[in-house]
């Protein structure tokens, strides 16, 4: 979806005539058709005023009433936001085949990943190493995964999973966990929030701060009958949670956080809207934009994620083009890198170009107007060569070039609460 | 609680303001010329004649749709003595989440865009159809103004639904 495609067929004013949705049209690009499915957070969500937005076959909220987008971001960043993320598809994999099966489609060192605690991944295409889709994988044992995937990607990962899990089938189980649901409690008054909700629903004192950024826990909830899967993490850049919980007390809980966080005025909840400019402050990927399936982890910025020992073994799909991208930087022709750019705000499409000049460098994959900084950043891919911080470049919004300066990311620095 | 699109919907999009009321003092004053009433387009956008005399007419955004967009950060505005057809993109509005067209309700030249905006984007959400005006053009004909919608028709035009 270029941009200049983005802002002429789906602008507000000039096709408003034929939607609701048009002031947002990344999220409306991506609704499927036919029925929207629900989040066990649907009747919340209209009760509390939300729009909503079809999203990867969900009807989602992509903002509520009487705040603006910058609104919503700003108030997660200075206190707490709750994100209804039951969209995403969890899964579990158990079995003494999992690990092996998990190695031979991702480039992570599972072997190396504590129980409790989780790494951000990618599910790879054989030979060209593109990105499938981008994972959360949690260990919660030797033989036991907990995995969340993109809901846009649903279909194409649940196929790619089936077709690749066949050598280990007899060794691996493979549930989708569909009637769970999946709240994120972000912002730097999470913890807070969290910690008095389950010290009042447990009726004993709750301690959070051995949870680190990564880990995960079980806390039981006797009054519920029932485990909460609570892992420190998000998509926002600051410190939070992402609690899973049955489909059943999805709202309880949240009306429980709301409830909790009420007194003091310290949560709100926050829609796909705000989700989107806070990620990319934080300069993360969004699967679709700034991934897909011709774009490797190294071009990615993501070498970290690939385990050193997989990328010597080599023995997983991609790996000849990763391991060789992993060696040796002259194997990989454009990079993901941040921009600040001058003027309007350049969005996805964009085109990159060699200062002054027609000679394209790159595509803009995401960007927007900075709520935090009050200045334009984006990211995007650019000619390797072209990457070092400070580069200056043109950037083409409407035709008129605009000067973009190669940029550090995260734009906003991450807040996470780390191990000491 | 209604939902922002719903309470959007029905309510009055375009609230008598102090500015409004400036608008239709102005037009009793001059009974008779039809042209001092603003227009509105399906691409919400409005145009008034503003000075009859040289043919031109001040352009913008309507409430309606700057409620719509959410908070602006941007406007790109178009250049003086450009011309421009009826339909083409005489410039954009950027909020957070997108970037919208600004097209050019009439046939004419630019002779003056609004430089407030450039530095405070926010006066189209504080004043969308006063002083958040994109840009006054020369139109080429007049009486183009007049085929488009009136302001009950277009308030009938966005509460009649999908927009």
């Amino acid at each position: 979806m270029s941009l200049l495609r983005t802002a002429r067929l789906a602008s507000t004013l000039r096709i408003a005539a034929n939607s609701k949705f048009r002031a947002f049209p990344r999220f409306y690009s991506d609704a499927t058709p036919g029925a929207l499915a629900k989040t066990p957070l649907y009747d919340l969500h209209v009760a509390k005023g939300a729009k909503m937005v079809p999203f990867a076959g969900y009807s989602m909220p992509v903002l509520y009433t009487g705040e603006s987008v910058g609104e919503s971001h700003n108030w997660v960043r200075g206190k707490a936001g709750l994100f209804d993320v039951s969209h995403m598809v969890q899964h579990r994999l158990t079995g003494p085949g999992a690990l092996s099966f998990l190695h031979s489609v991702t480039p992570s060192d599972l072997t190396r990943l504590p129980q409790f605690q989780s790494t951000l991944s990618v599910f790879l295409r054989p030979v060209t190493g593109g990105i499938v889709d981008d994972l959360i994988i949690t260990s919660h044992g030797p033989e036991d995964f907990y995995v969340v995937t993109n809901a846009a990607c649903k279909d194409k990962d649940l196929a790619y999973i089936a077709e690749n899990m066949k050598p280990f089938s007899s060794d691996v189980k493979h549930e989708v966990l569909t009637r769970q649901g999946l709240v994120a409690l972000q912002g730097p008054l999470a913890k807070d929030i969290l910690t008095e909700y389950l010290t009042n629903i447990t009726g004993s004192p709750v301690d959070l701060s051995t949870l680190y950024f990564g880990n995960s826990m079980f806390v039981e909830i006797p009054s519920l009958e029932e485990k909460l899967h609570i892992a420190r993490a998000g998509y926002t850049g600051e410190d939070g949670f992402e609690i899973s919980i049955s489909e059943k007390n999805t709202e309880t809980v949240t009306m429980g956080l709301l409830d909790v966080g009420s007194t003091g005025d310290r949560i709100r909840l926050a829609g796909l809207g705000a989700r989107d400019s806070l990620r990319l402050e934080a300069g993360m990927c969004l699967y679709g934009h700034d991934l897909d399936d011709t774009t490797t982890p190294i071009e990615a910025g993501l070498k970290w994620l690939v385990g050193k020992t997989r990328a010597m073994d080599g023995n997983f799909l991609g790996a000849e083009t990763i391991s060789r991208q992993y060696d040796n930087w002259s194997f990989v022709p454009r990079r993901r890198v941040g921009f600040f750019v001058e003027g309007p705000p350049a969005r996805e499409g964009a085109e990159i170009v060699e200062k002054g000049t027609d000679n394209v460098i790159g595509k803009i994959t995401s960007g927007c107007p900075s709520p935090t900084l009050g200045k334009n950043i984006g990211m995007g891919y650019i000619k390797s060569g072209f990457h070092k911080q400070g580069t200056e470049v043109g950037i083409k919004v409407r035709g008129k070039e605009r000067k973009g300066t190669v940029t550090k990311m995260p734009f906003v620095e991450t807040k996470y609460y780390k191990a000491p | 609680m209604a939902s922002l699109l719903r309470s959007m919907l029905t309510r009055p999009v375009f609230k008598p303001t102090c500015a409004a009321r400036a608008v239709v003092y102005r037009r009793n004053f001059t009974a008779g010329n039809y042209f001092l009433s603003k227009k509105y387009t399906e691409d919400h956008e409005w145009v008034l004649l503003s000075d009859p005399s040289k043919n031109i007419a001040t352009i913008g955004i309507t409430e309606y749709a700057q409620n719509a967009l959410g908070e602006v950060v941007f406007v790109d505005l178009p250049e003086a003595e450009t011309e421009f057809e009826t339909g083409d993109v005489i410039g954009a509005v950027e909020s957070v989440k997108s970037a919208s067209d600004i097209l050019s309700p009439v046939s004419g030249k630019v002779v003056e865009s609004n430089q407030e905006l450039s530095g405070t984007p926010k006066l189209i959400n504080k004043s969308a159809e006063d002083d958040g005006w994109i840009c006054k053009m020369e139109v080429n004909d007049p009486t183009q103004i007049e085929t488009l919608m009136s302001k009950d028709a277009y308030d009938a035009y966005v509460k009649g639904g999908d927009h």
